[in-house]
């Protein structure tokens, strides 16, 4: 048989139980966010190590070397 | 009281989401907040918006994690408080050990997050916040020393340092200086207060100033600590982090600062009595809007910097 009929408590805890629901969800968006930020912060990283990834860094310029 | 806030079984006051909250000490927080900012907002680097935000919130709910944990030990002192009387614990809403429970969860939450978010110099900085508040604060030096203000000061002026850190990854001079202004401005915002609210330390046998040293005692400390705070103040202002802004308002509301705790050291009990302790309660006032102010000019600086206004 389904429960259909809805306890005191119930009720009583509906409040808390919102309240607990929004701050996790708040929490999980959060921790989505900051791992936004950190892969855009990171492009450049290495994802193992999280270290200066050198073969995608952009060459710097250097007039004297080719003569320009 | 109604059936919607009531225990059925037990009768007793059940907790609802508002009084978890109340638990991590929403005022003290705001604090916190504020101050942790601007060490984030005044340190050289800049973080993004994101990392930023979540920076705040994780140093926020660890102050939160250790007021909840200082409610969880203090139940007994603020169950004879009146201003303390109403807290969740004494009140019976919320038990002591959901207390404790959330207190070491969220403390393990916002330190682990923290470190993840920004860096583990940060991270460490919070724990050690935690840790300070309260153990070494609530349940060592609190009810054992008159100093128990000083010491619990200490706690309260981290978070700019850790907002700081939060960035660079270190502690600088500009940092120390910033906890050193809310070290020194503890002491007479709280003593001063101590002072119209005397009845309710002394019945909760917390060894206050007030109580163990004597009232004159107390306004001479409140004095020669608004001496010690002057030249930390200025002295952030003469640091990369201040500019014209903090430097003029710190110049003007040190010596606001000076002559109302001047006033409050010369005046003997009878007269503070006979005025209701006028001159206490305005260098209380005054010292609230005084750390806002100073932090408030630190942030104006900042935005003087960025938009390259006044040359600075």
């Amino acid at each position: 048989m389904p429960i259909t009929q809805t306890h005191e408590l119930h009720t009583r805890r509906f409040g808390r139980n919102l309240g607990v629901a929004l701050s996790l969800v708040a929490f999980a968006a959060i921790v989505f966010g900051l791992t936004v930020a950190k892969i855009r912060e990171g492009a450049s990283m290495e994802a193992y190590d999280h270290q200066p990834r050198v073969s995608i860094t952009p060459p710097v310029s250097n007039g004297s070397e080719d003569g320009q | 009281m109604t059936d919607a806030t009531t225990n059925a079984t037990t009768g007793t006051p059940e907790a609802q989401f508002g009084d978890y909250v109340q638990l991590l000490k929403p005022r003290v927080m705001s604090l916190v907040v504020f101050t942790a900012l601007v060490g984030l907002l005044v340190a050289p680097g800049g973080v993004s918006p994101m990392i930023g935000l979540a920076a705040i919130l994780f140093i926020a709910l660890g102050a939160g994690a250790s007021g909840a944990l200082n409610m969880w030990y203090d139940a007994d002192i603020d169950r004879i408080m009146k201003r303390t009387r109403g807290r969740p614990v004494p009140s019976g809403r919320v038990d002591a050990g959901e207390a404790l429970s959330i207190g070491i969860a969220l403390s393990v939450m916002s330190v682990a997050m923290l470190g993840l978010a920004t860096n583990w110099v940060a991270a460490g900085l919070l724990a050690f916040t935690i840790f300070f508040y309260a153990v070494i604060y609530t349940m060592w030096l609190k009810r054992l020393t008159p100093q128990n203000i000083v010491i619990g000061g200490a706690a309260g002026a981290f978070p700019p340092v850790i907002g700081w850190a939060a960035v660079t990854g270190s502690v600088s001079v500009e940092a120390l200086l910033m906890f050193g202004l809310i070290f020194m401005w503890t002491p007479p915002h709280f003593w001063a207060l101590a002072l119209f609210m005397k009845a309710d330390y002394h019945e909760a046998k917390v060894p206050m100033l007030t109580v163990t040293h004597g009232r004159t005692e107390t306004r001479r400390q409140i004095w020669i600590y608004s001496l010690l705070l002057a030249p930390v103040a200025l002295g952030l202002g003469l640091t990369p982090v201040a500019g014209p802004v903090y430097l003029a308002a710190a110049v003007v509301l040190n010596a606001i600062f000076l002559i109302r705790a001047f006033a409050v050291w010369r005046r003997d009990e009878a007269t503070a009595e006979a005025d209701g302790f006028a001159a206490e309660k305005r260098l209380f006032r005054f010292s609230l809007s005084y750390l806002f102010l100073h932090f408030g000019a630190l942030l104006a600086d900042a935005a003087l910097r960025l938009t390259g206004v006044m040359g600075v």
